[in-house]
Parts: structure tokens; C-alpha cells; sequence
């Protein structure tokens, strides 16, 4: 078997690394977490705290 | 809200914040720079050159800076309304605010589509440089691409995953590397360094424009490339430190950087490659700055863009994945797609669901579908997107005048640059459906089936209640 039938297997390996790493983390996150905290995020809040948009005359 | 405790060892992340978790704002102007210009500079390593085969290198020349001036006019417009409406979806939070729920619904599809393909596209070439690696090395046979063009998606999709000041760390670096190649190639050929081995003049001679002026209309839509995907800054929003500074600025900096690179790119490549063999981006010039640094005879340069080719293309791939799935998350947010979309991960803090979804779908592309038709999706949603760009910027100005709210930038001019903009893109439909009509009509009759069921089924389940953020007075008129 050549370099690059062995390069081959090493991506087939680290594409199923990635991806096993991502799936476990994610059924991790969700079963730890509440679904109200984990969707908590809301457009706009801090330009409310942050922003004036007022225009000063 | 539920009662979490902030203390606990298991929740990671659920700190001082309190229980809610959003975007985290880490990002600077060069992020922004690396996004847009990451996104796009892998149309200056490959695909441009279609534009010669279809009128020749003046034709390619004229599309270029065509496409240069439609490109500036969308960065203008996009600088001054997102550095306003500061929110992760970019042009689809534009919509949602300025035009209505149908128009963002089709906007945010667009993003979504348009980056996705883009992504597919990437990994296809990434797949293809990494065989040709193997011929070079000795390989013999045909290397199984597979592997490669799915560990480029995975890798990238891990990366995003796990934040983004990473991921877009990551862009800056091989960003700068692809930038920096072309124009050490530029010196190394023109004779500044060295000595030159361009011929325009030989080159040329008898091909000015090969065929006539129809040859400059046919070569328009492939001007695109230069450029494409440059307005992905726009969703860096909710996640830049100061968005009416570092959008602007990343954004402006970032066209200025893909008009000299892309002049830069036709000059070498014109002035060393036949136009007959730089024009066939199948079985000529692939990748024409990476044959240019062939023909070169320096070894180092070889090198040198043969790095900058794949890391332009992984930069690519890496600023789509970012951008898809902030648009993604967005639509999910608000409720234009399950809420469930709509989540952040309370320790990467990155929209973790929406890049997870998107991951098989960019694989379907990726393995099942021609590059060509992946490529002209990706286009024809992209120029959808520019045309809806001038009609939200003259509605901005109307609805809220200068005078009206903040801004952090307001772009000289008014309305020339939407004019112009509008009129460009009617000219590049044109030019697009004399070579793909067929994609095209099929592409708008899929918007419209998609525009009804959301018309009909899906806006009951919109939170229409929470989905105008913004703290502005009422717009004039109303």
C-alpha cells in the first residue's frame, strides 16, 4: 500500500474525528442545558443597552 | 427562564452573563477583512478566467473592473445599513427591518444557499489540488477524492463549532498568505524583481477582442468572480466589538484589497499565459496564477501559490460556513424557521445547531452534484441578493433619513451608488441568461414555491412580536 493510500485512511479518520467530536458535544450540550437557556439569545439587546441612535443636533 | 445555577461545574459557560447565552463580541476590523476578502480571493486563483474564453483578455479586463464598480457599490450600501442594523443575518436582519418578513425569508435564503454552494464548490477544488499533489508527487492511478473533499467540510465545520475568534483567526492567516502570494508574483514576473517574463503586446497581438463586443457581454457574469461573497462581512455583526467602526472599515478594506488583487491577477496571468489555453478553465488553466508561477521556472513560487491556492480555497470554505450558518441561525431566532435553529452554544458561544444542520447538506453538494451547476446556484442566489441591496438602501433612506438615527457610516453619493448597482445587476441577469437561462428560470420558480409556503404556512409561527429590535423612532410616513 502506497503514502497515499495511507494519507487516504488518515482523512477518512480525522473527517470521522471531527465529526464524532461535534455530534457527542452536541447531544452533551443539549441534554445538560435547558432548550429556554440554550435559545435565550435575542436580536438587538445590547444595541439597546449600548446604542443611543440618537442624533445629536 | 428557567432557574439554572451558575455555579454548577456541568454547565460550562453559564457565568457572570446570568442565563442567557448570545454571540460572543470578540471580533476586530482584520476579522471582518479576513471573512469578506477569505470568502472571495479564491475567485482570483481560479474561475476568473472563463471570462477570457468567453471575449478574451480585454473582455476579461473590462468584466473585471465592471464587476470592481457593481462590487464597491454593494460594499458602500452594505457598510452604511449594517453598521446600523448590527444583527447576525446580515442582509436578511436588513430586510426583516427595512423592507418586510416575505423579502427577508427570501433574502435569508439566498445567504444561505449562496455560501452553502460556495462551501460545496470549495471542497470540490480543495479535493481536486489534493490529487493533483499526489499526481505530482508520483501517485499513480486516480487518487479517491472523497476523504478530502469530507475532512475539508468537517475540519472547517469543527473549527466553526468551536468559536469564532479561532475560526476567523485562522481565515485572517491563510487570507493574508494567499494576498501575499499574488503579489510576490506580480514582482517576481513583471521585472520589478528579477527579470520579467510578460508579453502583452505578443500575447495579444490579433486577439484584442476575439469575439467582438458580444464576447465583453458573455464574459460579465464571470467578472463576478473577482468579488463574490465580499458582502459575507455583513455577518460579522453580532459578533465585532465595535460594529460601526470595525464593519465599515473591514468591509471597505476588504473591496480596496479585491481590486488590486483582482487587476493584479488578470495583468500576470494575461501577460504569461495564451488567452486561447487561459481561457479553458476545464482542460486549459485550471488555476492560472498557479500556472503562471509554473511557467515562472522558480520553484519557490510554485510552492508559494500552490499553497495559495488551497489555502484560498479553505478560506473560502471556512467564511461560508461562518456565514451560512449566522443566517441560518438568524431565520431560526426569529422563527422563520424552527426556533430550534435559534440556539447558542453556552461555552463556544457559536450558533452550534445551524452549523451542525448545514454540514450534510454542503456533503450532498459536495459528492452528488457537478461543480458547474453547484458554482451557477451559488452565483444566481448571490445576484439575487445584490439586486434586493439597492432597493433596501433607497427604502433605508427613505424610512429613516440621515437625520433620523446613528449610523456608523453613511456612504457618499446617494442614491448614484443604488442606481448604479440596480443597473449593473439588470445587465449581468442579461448576461447570465444568455449562457444559463434555464438555471435562472429555474432558480426564480423556486423562490416563488418557497415565498408561498412561507406566505401561506410558515409566517403564523413568526414572532412577529419580537422581531423589529431596533431602538428607532417610527419610520417617516407611518
Amino acid at each position: 500500500m502506497g503514502l497515499w493510500n495511507w494519507i487516504e485512511y488518515g482523512a477518512w479518520a480525522l473527517s470521522a474525528a471531527f465529526a464524532l467530536h461535534m455530534v457527542l458535544d452536541w447531544l452533551r450540550t443539549d441534554s445538560t442545558y435547558p432548550e429556554d437557556v440554550l435559545t435565550s439569545s435575542r436580536e438587538g439587546e445590547l444595541e439597546a443597552m449600548a446604542e443611543e441612535h440618537k442624533v445629536k443636533s | 427562564m428557567t432557574e439554572v445555577d451558575i455555579t454548577s461545574k456541568t454547565m460550562d459557560g453559564i457565568g457572570p452573563h446570568g442565563v442567557k447565552v448570545g454571540l460572543l463580541r470578540v471580533l476586530g476590523p482584520a476579522h471582518v477583512w479576513a471573512l469578506g476578502v477569505g470568502i472571495v480571493l479564491v475567485g482570483e486563483y481560479m474561475g476568473w478566467n472563463f471570462a477570457v474564453g468567453k471575449g478574451g483578455a480585454y473582455a476579461a479586463l473590462i468584466a473585471c473592473w465592471f464587476a470592481g464598480i457593481l462590487y464597491t457599490c454593494v460594499a458602500m450600501i452594505d457598510s452604511e445599513v449594517t453598521s446600523t442594523v448590527a444583527s447576525a443575518g446580515g442582509q436578511y436582519t436588513q430586510a426583516k427591518h427595512i423592507v418586510g418578513p416575505l423579502m427577508a425569508f427570501n433574502v435569508g435564503l439566498y445567504l444561505v444557499f449562496a455560501y452553502t454552494m460556495l462551501e460545496a464548490a470549495n471542497a470540490i477544488t480543495a479535493g481536486y489540488l489534493v490529487s493533483v499533489v499526489a499526481t505530482i508527487t508520483g501517485h499513480e492511478g486516480a487518487l479517491n477524492q472523497r476523504p478530502f473533499i469530507i475532512l475539508v467540510i468537517m475540519f472547517l465545520a469543527w473549527l466553526n463549532y468551536r468559536g469564532v475568534l479561532a475560526t476567523l483567526t485562522f481565515n485572517l492567516v491563510i487570507t493574508a498568505f494567499a494576498f501575499a502570494a499574488i503579489l510576490i508574483l506580480f514582482l517576481s514576473t513583471s521585472g520589478i524583481i528579477g527579470a520579467g517574463i510578460m508579453d502583452h503586446a505578443a500575447l495579444f497581438e490579433g486577439h484584442e477582442l476575439p469575439y467582438g463586443w458580444i464576447g465583453i457581454l458573455a464574459s460579465l457574469h464571470f467578472g463576478l468572480w473577482y468579488y463574490l461573497g465580499i458582502e459575507g462581512t455583513t455577518q460579522a455583526a453580532e459578533e465585532v466589538r465595535s460594529p460601526a467602526r470595525a464593519l465599515p472599515f473591514g468591509t471597505l478594506a476588504g473591496i480596496m484589497t479585491l481590486l488590486i488583487a483582482a487587476t493584479l491577477t488578470w495583468y500576470v496571468c494575461s501577460g504569461v499565459l495564451p488567452w486561447e489555453f487561459l481561457g479553458d478553465g476545464v482542460n486549459g488553466s485550471v488555476a492560472p496564477l498557479f500556472d503562471t508561477a509554473r511557467l515562472s521556472g522558480s520553484a519557490g513560487l510554485v510552492w508559494l501559490l500552490g499553497f495559495g491556492t488551497l489555502f484560498a480555497t479553505l478560506a473560502s470554505a471556512n467564511g461560508c460556513i461562518n456565514d451560512a450558518s449566522r443566517a441560518w441561525f438568524a431565520m431560526g431566532r426569529d422563527k422563520y424557521l424552527p426556533g430550534w435553529f435559534g440556539a447558542v452554544h453556552p461555552k463556544y458561544r457559536t450558533p452550534y445547531r445551524a452549523i451542525v444542520f448545514l454540514v450534510p447538506i454542503a456533503l450532498i453538494f459536495a459528492l452528488g452534484a457537478p461543480l458547474d451547476q453547484v458554482i451557477t446556484f451559488s452565483i444566481l442566489s448571490g445576484l439575487l441578493g445584490y439586486t434586493f441591496m439597492p432597493l433596501n438602501i433607497i427604502m433605508f433612506r427613505r424610512k429613516w433619513p440621515l437625520n433620523s438615527i446613528k449610523r456608523g457610516y453613511e456612504h457618499p453619493f446617494h442614491p448614484l451608488p443604488a442606481i448604479t448597482l440596480l443597473t449593473l445587476c439588470g445587465v449581468t441577469f442579461f448576461a447570465v441568461f444568455l449562457g444559463y437561462g434555464t438555471q435562472l428560470v429555474a432558480m426564480i420558480g423556486f423562490y416563488i414555491v418557497v415565498s408561498l409556503w412561507f406566505h401561506f404556512w410558515r409566517y403564523r409561527f413568526v414572532n412577529r412580536g419580537a422581531q423589529f429590535t431596533m431602538p428607532w423612532p417610527k419610520p417617516q410616513g407611518y
